[in-house]
């Protein structure tokens, strides 16, 4: 059935690992939540020369993290970064990870209390083909990266940029840049972008920072 | 007689086991005559194959060590055993730091006999998690103890007859420096890892606080930087057994008929359920019965239930290999460990060292609860210092460690081909 839906677009994930590099300093300390087998950690080691930790809860994926050297620690973003001290990062990474999180409010905190800045990656359930779709058949979205009924999917929430926009107000966080991707670009300052974009990076920093 | 232990593990563990003539259970080894001995000889079964223990004197006068509670010893004899090869460049050398009743006899078997495996045997040895094809494994008895190295059960210098409690206090710190010395000795300046769990784990963070840079990579299983107030009440039921034994002697005991087996057999029984855990307990045993299936009413028979039973042959086990002092002197080295405190502050204790950090915890340990490792972890990150953390899940408790060899190899594997590569590209 999922066929005959609008299917987003699966994130470009190269494209947008080039764009998160971009917004990383060199030699800065990053920390990746929900860093899958490292890709991106691996690169901002190599090319930015920053010091990494992965977080992650796939015990394969952890293991492939630690087969390309680096540091990780196995975790439920749910319950939190206990572990992390406040600060002990300079850049928080979230790529494609907060739809799937049971409490996003919680895990956005934690970065900015982890981090200075946070990256993050979402998916716009608010473009304009999903919106028609969902009026002309009355069924939720699927996509193509992740392929999933309603009832199965890891994608626990759906939201569009002006649902993001709503919510890092209301935590008191800056949105400091918004980079909506469209067509596989970036292209920042869209027009119309909550229409046009398959999905979006934030770069946020604390509203008192 | 029934052989506890036998029989009481997962189906699919026994299968692996078979070939070997031991099992290990509960972190002991315990003789089985249920399984089939194939002949594969040493180097075909996996095992680093017969091997012996050797000993060195360090600290002997005019040098003595100084000891951190106090007071000087030396010299120190120290027991400890070696598989595999010390590469040229001398860069691949692990040492392994043995839990609270352990001793130097890591891998292979000492008599073909007995063929009487390691403690460590499934973790160590050729294509194992720490794999004696690459690297040079060291393991040593602790000071203190009673297997090969200087302990309470040794002459005193100058003196016909065995320290007993005159023997000077022994901490952690004091077990990590005759380590070192010992690595030392053999022509080690660093080494690629060093590697524990339970107190062994508590001397892997020593040693990176106390000797920075003479380790590449720490891996610290089943441990904390101290050791949960529960764990010292049940060190302290322990040496209570032990104390009250009538055949203690205030531990001047080893002239007489009798040593305080009792006691020790008693401490080894309630710290044995400190290494379980309510899951593993349950499915080894539940409320079986040993023998039958009706109640005997007979307060006298002690082991009616498997779990009496088990407990009974541990502690019998025990008191054949162990001296009741020794117990009392690591058992206190344990409860006294407190890395924070001793070093200012655990950030500053695990910032000193460059190593690379692993660290494991289990989900169902309570003697070391995934709180203890989280914490070290913390300051280690706090410290801007390189970590792995994985909370495993399993069935088997504090135990764990020793039991679940392939899922620890798993990580320990990967992390060691990756230090030593870091290492090599380094230098």
């Amino acid at each position: 059935m999922s066929a005959t839906r609008y299917s987003m677009p699966g994130p470009d994930t190269e494209m947008i690992d080039e764009l998160l590099l971009e917004q990383v300093d060199d030699g800065s300390r990053v920390i990746d939540l929900g860093c899958g087998d490292g890709r991106l950690l691996d690169r901002l080691r190599s090319e930015r020369g920053c010091r990494v930790l992965g977080v992650e809860l796939g015990e394969a994926e952890v293991t492939a993290v630690i087969g390309r050297g680096l540091s990780v620690i196995r975790a439920d973003l749910d319950q939190g970064l206990g572990d992390i001290p406040d600060d002990s990062f300079d850049t928080a990474v979230l790529s494609q990870t907060l739809q799937q999180v049971h409490r996003p409010t919680t895990v956005l905190r934690e970065m900015l209390r982890v981090a200075r800045r946070a990256l993050v990656v979402v998916p716009n359930f608010g473009h304009w083909r999903i919106r028609l779709k969902v009026i002309q058949q009355g069924r939720a979205p699927v996509t193509d990266s992740l392929p999933y009924e309603w009832y199965d999917t890891p994608n626990l929430h759906v939201c569009s940029m002006h649902d993001i926009r709503d919510l890092v107000d209301q935590l008191g966080i800056k949105v400091v840049r918004e980079i909506p991707i469209i067509g596989g670009r970036p292209v920042e300052r869209a027009w119309w972008a909550n229409l046009r974009a398959d999905s979006a990076m934030y770069v946020l920093e604390r509203a008192n920072a | 007689m029934p052989c506890p232990g036998a029989g009481l593990l997962r189906p699919d563990r026994r299968l692996k086991l078979t070939g070997r003539r031991v099992l290990r259970v509960g972190g002991s080894v315990v003789e089985t005559m249920a399984i089939k001995v194939s002949a594969t000889g040493p180097s075909g079964d996996g095992s680093v194959g017969l091997v012996e223990t050797s000993t060195l004197k360090l600290f002997s006068p005019p040098e003595s060590l100084t000891l951190a509670g106090g007071g000087q010893l030396g010299a120190i004899t120290v027991a400890y055993e070696t598989y595999g090869t010390l590469s040229a460049e001398r860069d691949n050398a692990i040492f392994v730091c043995h839990a609270l009743t352990g001793d130097a006899h890591a891998a292979g078997y000492h008599d073909a006999e007995s063929e009487k495996l390691g403690w460590w045997d499934d973790f160590v040895g050729p294509g194992k998690g720490l794999d004696t094809n690459r690297y040079f494994v060291i393991c040593a008895n602790v000071v203190g103890g009673c297997q090969g190295t200087t302990g309470p059960g040794d002459v005193a210098p100058g003196s016909e007859a065995p320290w007993g409690l005159e023997f000077p206090f022994i901490t952690v710190d004091d077990m990590v420096t005759v380590h070192r010395a010992l690595v030392e000795q053999l022509g080690i300046e660093q080494l690629l890892a060093v590697i524990g769990g339970s107190l062994g784990g508590m001397q892997v963070l020593e040693w990176a606080a106390r000797f920075p840079d003479t380790i590449r990579s720490a891996i610290v299983l089943a441990s904390g930087a101290k050791l949960p107030a529960r764990g010292i009440a049940f060190n302290a039921i322990g040496r209570r057994a032990i104390l009250v034994d009538p055949s203690f002697h205030d531990g001047d005991y080893y002239s007489q008929d009798e040593v305080p087996r009792f006691g020790l057999a008693l401490a080894r029984m309630v710290a044995h359920v400190t290494y379980l855990s309510e899951a593993s307990i349950e499915m080894k045993f539940g409320r079986r019965l040993q023998e039958g299936d009706q109640f005997a009413y007979d307060l006298a028979r002690e082991t009616e239930f498997q779990v009496e039973s088990y407990l009974h042959h541990q502690g019998k086990q025990f008191v054949e290999r162990f001296d009741a002092n020794s117990y009392l002197y690591l058992t206190r080295a344990m409860d006294y460990f407190d890395l924070g405190a001793t070093h200012g502050s655990l950030t500053e204790a695990l910032g000193r060292s460059d190593a690379r950090y692993l660290v494991i915890s289990y989900s169902t340990d309570w003697l070391f609860p995934t709180s203890q490792s989280r914490e070290v972890v913390s300051s280690m990150v706090e410290a801007g210092r390189d970590v792995t953390m994985i909370e495993f899940e399993s069935p088997f408790g504090h135990d764990a460690f020793l039991i679940e060899h392939e899922q620890l190899a798993g990580v320990v594997v990967p992390f060691l081909e990756q230090t030593l590569e870091a290492a090599r590209g380094r230098s």
